[in-house]
């Protein structure tokens, strides 16, 4: 049905759309011929920015970033969404709602949505989210938006993917002492208050400042706790230029280039877990090894990966 | 190998009935699919790059407002204009039965009425998109 890896790379390279649509599904669902695509892209990435956006459900995840995509396409930069919905954890099924909100973009060329489950990841984003933004990055997107799932307080993976985070938030959500606490607030580079025609934002923004300031306050802490209404585009395009800015700057610095090759280390050794889950498939033979006695569970569990060269009986 | 069944879930038009479009896309998720649901108001044209976009199997429409025959055509004709032949397009609303037959032959999928179970709309797809896929 799906044309070959090899084609979907040559379409892909060229931008066309149908072929990065099927690219996605192709990472996305490990299909056969999955890393010969990204081999393909993975050679052309490092164009793109890219930008993470998250924050709890109903904050405006959404309709920020068709207003910054808005933002975006004013100054010419092609611009791709993805947008990730949770998975049920007991039906396998999701809804992928995102689109709702992004519809003002149709017949836009220089946009691309899509919508992805996260299919049982934990973290806010699904396991392919790396890949999925490796092959929009080769498809030669300028800039990459990536939304969440509405994030808990410790959903903090957009931030390995995106090289900026905004942790957006809204009125009505809580008091300072929210905002002191661990997780999404320390992996944001700009804390954005959505809704800022809301008589109380500026009172929450006020709060995040309080709270950064407590200790060790980061730079330009009032040029980065910034106020929006994403509905009406206020203080939307501001919001861009900070964070165009800060690419620049992270760039200039090197600092980009230590991000990446963070970013490239967690995606391996992820990688990783994800062959040894689909090797785990093998445990079932070695439950009779500890049904017996034969084997420990730790036994066990090394024979599966297989042990390595002298590393047998270490003393602990 | 883990592909997801994908739906796209859409409302053609200007008619603001979308308790059908919405059950039915309750239904689906929790059948074990993915269904990007892009609300009401949606432009034949915007309902296929959607589904270009999404990479989905299925599309479906919900239509209310009479203009099914229009919808459906157009839809279908987008769709292989973009090469999505694969496709199917299926959808349910107030259709008259001549009506769906008629858009049944001219490449529509099955088309659902009032009083239909949600697990019927269910394996139909299932049966559709696994038959044809491999």
């Amino acid at each position: 049905m799906a044309a070959s890896p090899d084609k979907l790379a040559d379409g892909l390279l060229t931008g066309d759309r149908r072929s990065i649509a099927q690219a996605l599904s192709l990472v996305e669902s490990r299909g056969e011929g999955f890393r010969d695509l990204l081999r393909v892209a993975s050679s052309r990435t490092g164009h793109a920015s890219r930008v993470g956006v998250t924050g709890a459900p109903g904050v405006g995840k959404s309709t920020l970033i068709s207003a910054l995509t808005f933002a975006a396409r004013e100054q010419g930069l092609k611009v791709a969404v993805l947008a990730v919905d949770p998975t049920s954890p007991y039906t396998g099924g999701a809804l992928l709602g995102d689109r709702v909100r992004m519809g003002e973009h149709s017949g836009d060329d220089g946009v691309f949505v899509r919508s992805m489950a996260s299919r049982g990841a934990q973290g806010g984003l699904g396991a392919a989210a790396g890949d999925v933004l490796d092959v929009l990055d080769a498809a030669g997107f300028d800039l990459l938006l990536v939304e969440t799932v509405g994030a808990g307080q410790v959903d903090v993976d957009v931030a390995e993917e995106a090289e900026t985070t905004l942790v957006l938030f809204a009125p009505g959500a809580g008091d300072t002492v929210q905002a002191m606490k661990s997780g999404l607030m320390e992996v944001a580079d700009f804390w954005v208050v959505n809704k800022s025609d809301d008589p109380q934002a500026e009172g929450v923004r006020a709060d995040i400042i309080s709270a950064l300031s407590l200790h060790d306050p980061p730079d330009d802490l009032d040029s980065r706790v910034v106020l929006v209404s994403a509905l009406s585009k206020a203080g939307v395009p501001e919001l861009l230029a900070g964070v165009v800015a800060r690419s620049e700057r992270l760039e200039d610095s090197g600092d980009r280039e230590k991000a990446r090759r963070r970013r490239l280390h967690r995606r391996i050794v992820s990688a990783g877990g994800e062959l040894l889950a689909q090797r785990c498939s093998a445990a079932d033979g070695l439950v009779d090894e500890v049904v017996s006695g034969r084997l420990t569970v730790h036994d066990a569990a090394e024979a599966l990966l297989g042990k390595p060269a002298g590393d047998g009986e270490r003393a602990s | 190998m883990n592909r997801k069944i994908r739906v796209l879930v859409a409302k053609p038009g200007l008619d603001g009935h979308d308790r059908g479009a919405k059950v039915v896309a309750a239904a689906l998720r929790d059948a074990g699919m993915e269904v990007i649901y892009t609300g009401l108001h949606q432009t034949p044209e915007m309902i296929v790059e959607a589904a270009l976009q999404e990479d989905v199997d299925v599309v479906g429409l919900s239509v209310h407002s009479g203009a099914h025959l229009e919808f459906f055509r157009r839809v279908l004709a987008l769709m292989r204009e973009q090469g999505l032949e694969n496709v199917l397009l299926t959808g349910g609303g107030i259709i008259p039965r001549q009506d769906a037959e008629q858009l049944m032959s001219e490449g529509v999928g099955r088309l659902f009425g009032p009083g239909t179970h949600t697990s019927e709309l269910a394996d139909y797809i299932r049966e559709s998109v696994r038959g044809e896929g491999d």
